[in-house]
């Protein structure tokens, strides 16, 4: 059982799951532990046991090596053992095993995949010397402290200059990931700053290939690429967002995605007048007033007119906060979406003291 | 794990087993001080990197996107070009950066404010989401009121409003968009008086006057509210739509 240790669920290189079992319990040697009714995961690396739930989230898990594991064998139906020198421990499937694990684990064992692992790819450094599994609370003291020194080397490396940066830039990406999720694990998020927290969020949903004006020859051709790049990216934002975004609001969207490529707000205003006549599934619209945003072709007047027409007859009459509040968008939108609908003929007003509200119109379908 | 018997033993045991948690709290603790250094290490260096090598990194394809991908995981701006020579002309990428970190504010902040926001609270935000060193620091309003002129291409959604000497606010969120009024009128109705003034959103939804002031002046221009001027202490706000509902609440 000593042979466990905890772990990060997280995969390492090359690691790549083979199977997983609810229900697992484990037994050291003979003897029932506490840890029952777990999830079992097994890799190509290693045996993975945790409370339910707790690998999905990331939380450290029991972990044993397979190149610790000698020789495995079935004892009963539903219950099998893993001989070590010393001692051995047994896995008890309440559940029954949907997968082959015995034949899984035995291949595993065959192939000895924590063998092939590649180099680090810091050259000019030897390799660091594997941290020997010691027992013990002091053993594990020592282990962290000598994990925590190696990340620091890594880190002074990785940022000596940007070439080293570059070298090992696939190896800092995981360590900022492993670091923000721990800090977030500790204390929720990684700062308090609405701001910062909103950007990394931003920063997040890259853009991998932006489009750029050096590589056209004409204007055109450029505000045509970028037209089908906003209107990739964003239609899922706007969607989410209700089917409406301003126009300033992308700009930021689609400038964070892109990173260091920014483009001019002319730039992005120019493209999105083409969005309509490439057949793309984004428009620009203006509101009377001037204000600009992005909205989704599907939001066509006619379709509005026929719904709000629809919900006015459902509900005998409408003012526009009423509208406003049923379908949980502004007041100012609502208003919008009933004048239209009266200048498609679907209802009609009355402008009362009370305000303005709309009534169907009994003129167009009661013809007797 | 083998068992001893007695009195003796379980508490010998219980003993055990606090100073184990005691030990693990400790480990705990120590690994967590150490990992928030590591991450000051990465955030300092991250913004160093990203002034310093700004072209570099534009250069090359695969190692923007996981540079970009850094940055997102600890939090730091990439964007952090200093002033330099073109921006005197306004242009550039300077301005165009603080654009982008302008409309970030507002949109991360909306929620709170209604996408209403005093330049000095904008300029404070932005400058600590930027990061600690000196060059962020110096950004100025000015060169804030600058970023947002270049936004007017965008329509009217987007205002710079400037009320009293040399103050300004920066409005984000355009009428049409904005769920405040239908907030107030949530307000009104539960009331149950018909009308709401700015000391009572004040009161109720903890907002600045400007935005209450904004709100109900829209409102008024779109006819769904009328103004009183009777009360000696401040204007009241009068919902016409709301009269009904209230008349049957009172008589019942």
């Amino acid at each position: 059982m000593n042979r466990f240790n905890y772990a990060s669920p997280l995969l390492i290189d090359h690691e790549k799951t083979l199977a997983c079992e609810n229900n697992v319990r484990l037994y050291d040697g003979e003897v029932k532990t506490n840890f029952e009714g777990g999830e079992l995961i097994i890799t190509t690396h290693r045996i993975l046991w945790a409370r339910p739930g707790a690998i999905a989230r990331g939380d450290t898990c029991l972990a044993l090596m397979n190149e610790l594991i000698v020789y495995i064998e079935e004892e009963s139906p539903g219950a099998f053992s893993f001989k070590s020198m010393y001692n051995f421990i047994k896995l008890s499937f309440k559940d029954g095993y949907s997968n082959n694990v015995l034949g899984i684990l035995n291949e595993c064992l065959q192939v000895r995949h924590w063998e092939v692992q590649i180099p680090p790819q810091v050259p000019d450094k030897p390799q660091a010397p594997q941290i020997k599994l010691r027992t013990g609370i002091v053993g594990i003291e020592r282990s962290l402290q000598e994990k925590q020194k190696a990340q620091d080397e890594t880190l002074n490396a990785a940022f000596q200059d940007l070439n080293k940066l570059m070298s090992m830039a696939k190896d800092m990406v995981k360590m900022a990931n492993v670091i923000s999720t721990k800090i977030k694990e500790k204390q929720g998020d990684i700062t308090e700053d609405e701001t910062v927290k909103f950007k990394s969020y931003l920063l997040s949903l890259g853009i991998d290939d932006p489009v750029t004006r050096d590589a056209y020859k004409s204007n055109n051709q450029y505000y045509r690429s970028l037209a089908n790049e906003i209107s990739e990216f964003l239609y899922k934002h706007i969607e989410d967002m209700g089917g409406m975004m301003t126009l300033t609001d992308a700009y930021c969207r689609i400038n964070r995605a892109r990173g260091y490529e920014l483009l001019s707000p002319e730039d992005i205003l120019n493209a999105c007048k083409l969005l309509e006549s490439l057949g793309l599934p984004l428009k620009l619209f203006q509101f009377s007033s001037g204000v600009k945003v992005l909205q989704l072709n599907t939001l066509d007047s006619g379709t509005i007119a026929e719904s709000t027409g629809i919900l006015i007859e459902d509900n005998g009459s409408l003012s526009a906060d009423e509208l406003a509040s049923k379908l949980g968008i502004s007041i100012t939108l609502a208003r919008e979406r009933l004048l239209t609908s009266e200048k498609y003929g679907k209802c009609c007003r009355d402008d009362s003291i009370e305000g303005l509200r709309f009534y169907p119109n009994l003129f167009l379908n009661n013809e007797e | 794990m083998r068992r001893r018997a007695g009195l003796g033993a379980i508490q010998k045991q219980r003993l055990e087993q606090e100073k184990y948690k005691d030990k693990g709290t400790e480990i705990q603790e120590n690994q967590f001080e150490q990992i928030t250094k590591q991450m000051e290490f990465f955030k300092v260096n991250l913004e160093e990197f990203a002034t310093k090598h700004k072209n570099e990194i534009k250069k090359n394809t695969e190692f923007r996107r996981q540079f970009q991908e850094m940055c997102a995981s600890i939090g730091v701006d990439p964007l952090s070009s200093g002033k330099g020579f073109w921006s005197v002309l306004g242009i550039g990428d300077f301005y165009y950066e603080l654009a982008v970190q302008i409309v970030e504010v507002c949109l991360a902040t909306n929620d709170k404010n209604g996408g209403l926001i005093t330049l000095e609270e904008l300029r404070e935000r932005l400058i600590k989401a930027r990061g600690k060193r000196k060059e962020h620091q110096e950004i100025s309003k000015d060169d804030l009121l600058r970023a947002s002129q270049k936004l007017k291409s965008f329509g009217s959604g987007f205002n710079v409003i400037p009320y009293g000497k040399g103050k300004y606010m920066i409005q984000s969120v355009p009428g049409e968009l904005s769920m405040d009024h239908s907030t107030i009128l949530t307000q009104a109705s539960s009331s149950n008086r018909a009308y709401v003034s700015v000391s009572y959103l004040k009161k109720e939804l903890n907002w600045e006057k400007e935005r209450s002031e904004n709100a109900l002046e829209h409102l008024v221009k779109q006819g769904l509210a009328w103004i009183d001027t009777q009360d000696t202490y401040e204007k009241l706000y009068y919902f016409p739509s709301l009269f009904n509902d209230c008349v049957n609440a009172t008589a019942n």
